[in-house]
């Protein structure tokens, strides 16, 4: 924490009050959290008050908290299992296709996707990190900023393609990066690191097609560690959500 | 027979102009364009999502493939958001080589992009000017790191080793005889500091040629003069960053805006444009090369009179010593975590930035507390860039999309990711 960045938090704490859900200030960067009704109306003003100044959008960033904090398992014991144990994927969407009884349920306080969005200040020299949850895992709607800030329009195409996030008054929200005809959202935690389909050039019929994929999936690196005291994941078991590191702003 | 006038044009992905695998569906009104319309991702691999499924160190090396002409300054935004998380700073002496490669890197970026640009619009001399250079750089990187392109140098904590003492030379053989190989290693007889001295002597010489083949000629300025004007304004709505927003004549560099490793150490200009058009951001890029090399310089003097780590000593983090290992159990324990599991980085988010010599490079890391990264979202200049096309475009003719496409820089590897 700076006294650029507190200084900052402060300045949107006393302007937009109540509307924000979460500020949090760790190392020298500020996020803040609205509701996805708020948004418009924040980001304008993030834009156009000049204490904010905020008249760069560098980055729309969808994120998938479905696994958060709570991959595979805790290795404060041996066990003759070993290396195996992180063959079977214990969360779905790590290797192999999803099977219905890997899919985690999360709880349902806590919302599965979200947009991040860095913004730069050019005259004022900072940044600020603003970040929206969609209300509905199933039916993600954010509005679009795209009116706010026109770099909106790839990244938002990005985010709806990797992981289905439908920005409301995006003009013309189309896949952006991943093939023709593609299905599925190939960011999301459910989705299977080698995909569904491979393409192969079919001799026979002279042209190219599509087929399941036949990559066995191959472990490299099964081990999840994490520090000292976390005690054995219960996968069924919903989880907080671990807090980012940093104070809250008063 | 009615006159045909408006119709759409497919141009690429397999066109020689179209920077790798650029899709353009053009329409047009005869041969003004109405609308580009960019088909990207015939290059996507999954980057972030193949990181989230390995510990942090062994992504470095995807790094240098998402833009694949400047590698080791993708992979120092990357490894500083890993460290912004973690809380280290790397020794004064890797903060200095980092800068001076990232720099050698810039120097590397924008001789492919001058070298392109001008085959692209025609001018093909430059081209073959600009690899001469390329190799004496390409071969800083061969020395450092063992490879010539993805080096994979940068590491959270430093970097991977020090400078070596010796610079490779060149061998004799039945293709190089002796006298054409003795020329070569005339600057290659002492430490690769030495060598980097020698090139900056001669590098300013170099671009004064380029800036003969293209500067006053009167081709060059037809084709770029006037050619994909943005506005100041125009340029921070869209995102712009690096030389395409300092072309429209905003001054802003985060090498001397939100300065990062040493950069508020050294004194180097910042160029701006007047116009925002493809001409002027040439200009810039060519002055980018000089303060470049004068960076690099001061880089070099300061390396050669401070020795010392360029890795923290902290053995979590950092391999240990190869001898080490040999006599040492917990040298040998620590190398063999270090290897398998790497280590856990504290939950929280970090946005990395840093001045990539296209634009801002910027890292977006989210971390659940595991030894792998939740979330990677790497944040790619040139990806806005693009996406400005279709209004740079708009109003002008067909040759002139290849212009545009060069004076954006455009390189697919960080585009698709």
């Amino acid at each position: 924490m700076t006294d650029s960045s507190r200084q900052l938090a402060e300045q949107l704490q006393q302007h937009f009050g109540e509307r924000l859900h979460a500020i949090v200030d760790s190392i020298g960067e500020v996020t803040i959290e609205v509701a996805p009704d708020d948004l418009i109306e924040v980001a304008t003003a993030l834009r156009d008050d000049a204490k904010f100044a905020f008249e760069m959008l560098m980055d729309v960033c969808g994120v998938d908290y479905a696994n958060h904090g709570r991959d595979e398992w805790a290795t404060d014991e041996t066990s003759s299992s070993g290396f195996s144990r992180g063959v079977e994927a214990a969360t779905a969407g790590r290797l192999q296709a999803v099977t219905e009884d890997l899919v985690v349920e999360k709880p349902r306080s806590a919302k599965r996707f979200a947009a991040v969005y860095q913004l730069l200040s050019i005259c004022n020299n900072r940044r600020l990190r603003l970040k929206v949850f969609a209300p509905d895992d199933d039916l993600p709607v954010i509005p679009s900023v795209i009116e706010i800030w026109n770099s909106a329009n790839w990244y938002e195409r990005e985010a709806f393609d990797l992981y289905g996030i439908l920005f409301e008054g995006h003009p013309d929200l189309r896949r952006l990066l991943t093939d023709y005809g593609f299905v599925g959202h190939p960011f999301r935690k459910d989705f299977p690191l080698s995909g569904n389909v491979e393409v192969i050039y079919d001799s026979e019929k002279k042209r190219v097609v599509y087929q399941p994929v036949s990559i066995e999936p191959r472990v490299l690196v099964p081990k999840v560690i994490r520090p000292g005291s976390v005690e054995a994941v219960d996968l069924t078991q919903p989880v907080e959500e671990p807090e980012e590191a940093g104070e809250q702003a008063e | 027979m009615p006159e045909i006038r408006n119709f759409t044009l497919n141009f690429g992905p397999q066109h020689p102009a179209a920077h790798g695998v650029l899709r353009l569906v053009l329409e047009m009104d005869g041969e003004v364009i109405e609308r580009a319309d960019p088909h990207i991702g015939l290059l996507h691999r999954g980057t972030e999502k193949l990181a989230e499924s390995k510990p942090f160190n062994q992504s470095i090396g995807y790094m240098d493939r998402l833009d694949y002409v400047s590698m080791m300054c993708n992979e120092h935004g990357y490894v500083l958001a890993i460290e912004k998380l973690l809380g280290v700073e790397a020794p004064i002496r890797a903060q200095y080589i980092r800068v001076m490669f990232d720099e050698i890197t810039r120097i590397l970026n924008h001789l492919l992009w001058l070298g392109a640009h001008g085959l692209d619009i025609g001018a093909m001399t430059v081209f073959l000017y600009a690899f001469r250079e390329r190799e004496d750089l390409m071969d800083l990187y061969e020395a450092v790191s063992g490879t010539r392109m993805h080096a994979t140098y940068y590491r959270p904590g430093g970097v991977y080793r020090d400078l070596p003492d010796r610079m490779p030379q060149y061998e004799a053989s039945k293709w190089h005889s002796k006298k054409d190989v003795d020329r070569k290693n005339e600057d290659r007889q002492g430490s690769m500091l030495d060598f980097i001295e020698a090139f900056t002597e001669r590098f300013p010489g170099c671009v004064d040629e380029y800036e003969t083949l293209l500067t006053d000629n009167r081709i060059w300025k037809q084709r770029t003069v006037g050619i994909g004007v943005v506005s100041p304004e125009r340029a921070m709505q869209l995102g712009f960053s690096g030389a395409m927003l300092r072309g429209s004549g905003i001054e802003w560099d985060l090498r001397k805006k939100q300065p990062y490793e040493v950069y508020d150490r050294m004194r180097f200009d910042i160029p701006v444009g007047t116009t925002g058009d493809c001409y002027d951001r040439y200009l810039v890029r060519i002055e980018e090369l000089r303060q470049s090399n004068r960076i690099i310089k001061q880089c070099v003097h300061w390396l050669r009179n401070n020795p010392g780590p360029v890795m923290l000593d902290d053995a979590k983090l950092a391999p240990p010593r190869r001898e080490e290992m040999k006599a040492d159990m917990e040298a040998l324990i620590h190398h063999f975590k270090l290897f398998t599991e790497g280590y856990c980085v504290p939950a929280g988010e970090a946005y990395a930035a840093i001045e990539h010599p296209k634009g801002e490079f910027g890292v977006y890391l989210v971390s659940d507390g595991a030894n792998k990264p939740y979330r990677l979202k790497v944040r790619a200049p040139g990806f806005a860039h693009l996406s400005a096309m279709d209004e740079m475009a708009r109003g002008h003719m067909l040759a002139d999309v290849v212009a545009v496409i060069g004076t954006q820089d455009i390189v697919f590897g960080e585009i698709d990711r």
